[in-house]
């Protein structure tokens, strides 16, 4: 049987990881080719780097050091930040990603989701939604959750999807950094809508939230978080242990 | 020297960086006598089956692969490529492939139920029809492996040697005397994967 995910994410700024990582014994934590090598040696089964650098000299740190995870780590990877362009998909495919992910760039010229599917295949385009609620329905936020494009969240969704976005990482800004657990309702609306993996992400604080999660939502393909890796409050090995425990498959 | 195929699809990056990372001698070419000096050869690809046959074709590749394994070179493909070593496939339309092996390529389509997603997309676990199969020399039966894909090769009992359960027990990997395939990415796979390219760097 295919198996949950359980994928951490990584900021990346001027080639180094921030975002505080804080991890007991390992010597150079803002080094994302360190955090990767000991995230898929806890058994990451993907790895998300966002390129959050804004200079031109950033994204030519983030390649370099996109090349050197790709040539040392052998799970999938997808990377995100600052993609507007199929320029941008081909500049980071080069580099060892297998999925670019896109959010603001899709939301400025949604084309860019057709011509990157066209291109790369629709399981190379991620669709990455940052959707809060507003006046009782879901709305899609641009720029990092900081802009309220007025659109349905759920009816944008599926239209990238049709466009050939393969995969749709759904951040619930109401749960992002709440720690109480994941957007079990947005999710749910999410999934009855598209028939693309759909991978959860925002709210989760421990283990539990992933038990709760893939138990009450089987259609949810992955669990993706940051902060609670890096900081070691969850273990993905534990986690993973967990999760089996509760007739969850994994890869362990 | 492995000698990976380069015929303008998809990434070779992952690929050529994980037969280094276990020490083979490998590399990226589209020129005809590398390939046939080349101890083994890989056929990647990505995308849809009749673009990369068309242009595996057009390069003359073709020829030179199918010359080469009727010589008892070694030969994997990985993905799509393992599926072009069969005789046809139905991915939008009807194509010929390699004919290296018995079997044909059809879409998981109708043919695993309806509330599973397709692609599928994911690690899942092999299931050794051959647990002797060479490929699986440092790996174990139950192992976990990277998919994406939508097609998959039926019909193709004389080279079968894994199957991974998604609905039904869908191809994973093949080998018939010097050819192999792996639908799977053996070079997104973690530990297992990088096995598995080491057995078949060794044969």
């Amino acid at each position: 049987m295919i198996t949950k995910r359980i994928i951490p994410c990584l900021d990346v700024k001027d080639g180094r990881v921030v975002k505080g990582v804080n991890f007991l014994g390992l010597a150079d934590v803002s080094s994302p080719v360190k955090l990767a090598e000991f995230y898929s040696e806890c058994g990451a089964d993907e790895l998300v780097f966002y390129d959050i650098t804004a200079s031109a000299e950033g994204r030519k740190l983030f390649t370099d050091i996109l090349t050197e995870v790709a040539s040392k780590i052998f799970v999938p990877l997808t990377v995100g930040g600052g993609i507007n362009t199929v320029d941008d998909f081909d500049r980071v495919l080069k580099c060892g990603a297998d999925k670019v992910s896109v959010n603001s760039g899709a939301i400025r010229n949604p084309e860019l989701v057709r011509e990157a599917a066209r291109k790369y295949g629709d399981q190379c385009v991620v669709l990455s939604a940052d959707v809060k609620r507003v006046d009782g329905e879901f709305r899609v936020f641009a720029k990092g959750g900081r802009e309220d494009t007025g659109m349905e969240a759920i009816s944008w969704i599926k239209r990238c999807v049709s466009m050939g976005a393969g995969e749709v990482v759904l951040n619930s800004i109401d749960t992002d950094g709440v720690k109480k657990g994941f957007d079990i309702e947005m999710l749910d609306a999410v999934c009855n809508a598209v028939n693309v993996p759909v991978i959860a992400s925002g709210g989760a604080g421990c283990i539990d939230d992933f038990v709760k999660l893939f138990k009450t939502l089987p259609k949810v393909d992955a669990g993706l978080a940051a902060s609670i890796f890096h900081f070691g409050e969850v273990s993905i090995g534990e986690l993973k242990n967990e999760l089996k425990n509760n007739g969850i498959t994994v890869r362990i | 020297m492995i000698a990976i195929i380069d015929y303008g699809v998809g990434n070779l990056f992952s690929l050529k960086s994980s037969f280094e990372s276990i020490g083979a001698d490998v590399c990226v070419t589209d020129s005809e006598d590398k390939i046939r000096s080349a101890d083994k050869i890989i056929l990647p690809g990505v995308g849809a089956f009749s673009d990369a046959i068309d242009k595996l074709s057009s390069t003359g590749l073709d020829r030179v692969l199918v010359d080469e394994a009727k010589k008892g070179k070694p030969v994997m493909g990985i993905c799509l490529g393992m599926q072009m070593l069969f005789e046809k496939s139905y991915e939008y339309g009807e194509y010929n492939g390699l004919g290296l092996l018995r079997g044909e390529v059809v879409p998981m389509e109708n043919s695993i139920p309806d509330d599973l997603k397709i692609p599928q997309i994911g690690w899942n676990a092999l299931h050794f029809v051959r647990k002797d199969c060479p490929l699986f020399k440092y790996i174990n039966d139950g192992d976990y492996v990277y998919f994406v894909h939508s097609y998959y090769a039926d019909k193709c009992d004389e080279s079968l040697a894994a199957t991974t359960e998604y609905g039904k027990e869908l191809t994973a990997a093949v080998a018939y005397e010097n050819v192999y395939g792996c639908q799977f990415h053996p070079e997104k796979s973690g530990k297992v994967g990088l096995n598995i390219l080491r057995a078949f760097n060794e044969l």
